[in-house]
């Protein structure tokens, strides 16, 4: 475990508790985000880890060792750091700004310069950059100096502030991207504090979400969508995103009806007009005593065939069109509703029945993804929400163009 | 005008030499003592206001009567006037350091201590670096004030311009106080002009 956090505990000497029972532990390479409302505590929990604020209670641990015990100034250096108004220095060149660090270490002169040049291309700027000062680059430049500033001395853990919060849409966009990037392409772990939950959606393997001081729900970002903890998730999710989200985390067998109408191929075409009169269905699923998908009869073949002693493996219509349960409904949608069948049979791993899937249920999953919510009447319950909520409507209209 | 410098030149030279090394002297100790303490006033909220102040009651002692109290403690000459001098350049010193200190962007303070410098290495690399052009404009503000007041240090015996004014108004002589005064003015636009250059020089480069 590189990263362990247990029972923090922040109190401010007006009694105030930022943080309260904290508990995380972090592996390499992962990709935190903290989320929640301002005053949650994200910040500071994550100010705690490289000591800009010490914890009331509880213990940091790196690698195994208690910072508590570290020399601060040490434990900095060895944790990159990039804040939400960048912080580069205004009176030092783009090159001195990120050799600051690895300076600070004692690198030699030319190790420095090497690594300068590397973080530039890192960044994917232009290397005539280095001898240019921070205020003549742009806000989004500026903070891909910033990013790469906290990786220039090869720190295994970086904290990030709210670092796009500063950034107009596309500057940031692009800015997540890098971020994203260089995080899976150096294997760094980064810890991630963001009001933004696309951004915490999209970025995080594992999201944070904090209220009050309090963790409410740590999970993946597809657990988050899936299982929302509870109303206070939700409602930071935004129940937009939930319904546009579901084709691309519920799976198939979560739409799925159970038990669906099968028959036997050793069965007869009476058995056969007896099951579909019972359970009022117009097609029937063959299986074989494993269970094992057939194919399937309906009322059409029936009507063909006079003898109603016929085995129903003599008609059985083989070319079936099925799905996996464990796929994901975005990805099989398309390729069902081009079928242009009323139902789709539902297999496991060793194509053994196990439900179906009506078009209805789809299409009702499709409309609403597209459309959003319900015609929503719910009020934002905080700015933060109303952000998240103009960013997803923003979002929606872009998917329908 | 030939006149007067044939038969006071080498006197008016030396005199402006005493004059500048007067002024210089206190406006150096001023720098040496204010400059850190402004530095030090940023570290604590409360004891700030109070040593500012302090500084701005020592102001408002007219120049005479500091200069005439030095004299029980120093005697008369030079050092005195170095003294009183000293005291007056402080407070601009102090509060453009002070002012120009707490104007760093927190989030410079705030990125320099997260990346693991030192409170050292904080002042002497980013704080005071970015709040050297608010720390010159002071001291080029005490440097005028210096060399002016400078002047009356003529009056213990510390020589200098001064000693032309002093000597033209007691002689009823407007050749002698134009003599003192002229230069003064040029010596104080000259030094203004010259710390002008060295605020430039220590500011950074993006700031000018």
């Amino acid at each position: 475990m590189l990263l362990s956090m247990e029972h923090l505990r922040k109190e401010y000497p007006n009694g105030k508790v930022a943080v309260d029972d904290f508990n995380l532990q972090v592996d390499r390479g992962e990709f935190i985000a903290f989320i929640g409302t301002s005053g949650s505590g994200k910040t500071t929990t994550m100010r705690m880890i490289n000591r800009m604020l010490d914890q009331t209670s509880g213990t940091i641990k790196i690698d195994g060792e208690d910072i508590s015990k570290m020399d601060p100034v040490k434990l900095r250096r060895s944790i990159g750091y990039v804040i939400q108004n960048i912080g580069l220095m205004p009176h030092m060149t783009i090159q001195e700004n990120i050799e600051i660090v690895p300076k600070l270490l004692g690198w030699s002169k030319e190790k420095r310069n090497t690594q300068a040049h590397k973080m530039i291309e890192l960044a994917q700027l232009p290397d005539d950059m280095l001898q240019r000062y921070p205020g003549e680059l742009s806000g989004g430049q500026q903070q891909r100096i910033g990013v790469v500033r906290a990786l220039a001395a090869d720190q295994d853990i970086i904290l990030l502030d709210e670092p796009f919060g500063a950034l107009d849409p596309i500057t940031r966009e692009s800015l997540q991207a890098l971020v994203k990037r260089l995080q899976e392409d150096l294997g760094k772990t980064f810890i991630f504090v963001t009001h933004d939950m696309d951004e915490a959606l999209h970025l995080a393997t594992r999201v944070v979400i904090m209220s009050r001081g309090k963790q409410v729900q740590v999970d993946t970002p597809e657990n988050i969508l899936r299982h929302p903890a509870n109303q206070f998730v939700t409602n930071l999710i935004g129940e937009e995103r939930l319904i546009r989200a579901q084709p691309n985390i519920l799976t198939v067998s979560q739409i799925m009806l159970d038990h669906p109408a099968s028959i036997r191929p050793d069965e007869t075409l009476k058995d056969a007009i007896d099951r579909m009169h019972d359970r009022r269905v117009d097609t029937l699923l063959v299986v074989n005593d494993q269970n094992v998908l057939q194919g399937f009869v309906d009322l059409n073949d029936i009507n063909r065939i006079a003898d109603v002693t016929t085995p129903i493996k003599s008609f059985t219509n083989r070319e079936v069109f099925y799905v996996q349960a464990d796929s994901l409904i975005g990805d099989t949608v398309d390729r069902i509703l081009k079928q242009g069948v009323k139902n789709v049979p539902v297999v496991d791993s060793e194509k053994r029945l196990v439900g179906i899937v009506t078009r209805t249920a789809l299409v009702d999953i499709v409309y609403d993804a597209l459309k959003g919510a319900p015609e929503s009447d719910h009020q934002p319950a905080s700015p933060i929400n109303a952000d998240i909520h103009a960013t997803a409507t923003k979002e929606g209209g872009d998917s329908q163009q | 005008m030939m006149h007067f410098f044939a038969t006071y030149g080498t006197q008016l030279l030396s005199k402006t030499g005493q004059h500048l090394y007067i002024s210089a002297a206190a406006l150096l100790l001023g720098v040496i003592v204010a400059v850190p303490l402004g530095v030090l006033l940023t570290r604590m909220q409360h004891g700030a206001n109070f040593i500012i102040s302090l500084a701005g009651v020592l102001q408002t002692i007219p120049a005479m009567a500091l200069l005439a109290m030095m004299i029980p403690i120093f005697g008369i000459g030079s050092t005195p006037a170095i003294v009183a001098l000293f005291i007056y350049s402080l407070l601009p010193i102090l509060r453009n350091t002070y002012l120009g200190m707490q104007g760093v962007s927190p989030t410079v303070k705030d990125a320099a201590e997260g990346m693991g410098m030192t409170w050292w290495q904080r002042m002497t690399q980013a704080e005071i670096p970015l709040a050297a052009p608010v720390i010159m404009a002071g001291i080029r503000l005490s440097a005028t004030y210096v060399i002016a007041w400078a002047t009356l240090a003529s009056y213990i015996g510390a020589g200098g311009l001064g000693d032309f004014i002093f000597n033209g108004l007691n002689l009823y002589r407007s050749d002698l106080i134009l003599g003192g005064s002229i230069p003064v003015i040029l010596l104080a636009l000259i030094v203004d002009y010259l710390l002008g250059k060295v605020e430039a020089l220590v500011s950074p480069r993006q700031l000018r």
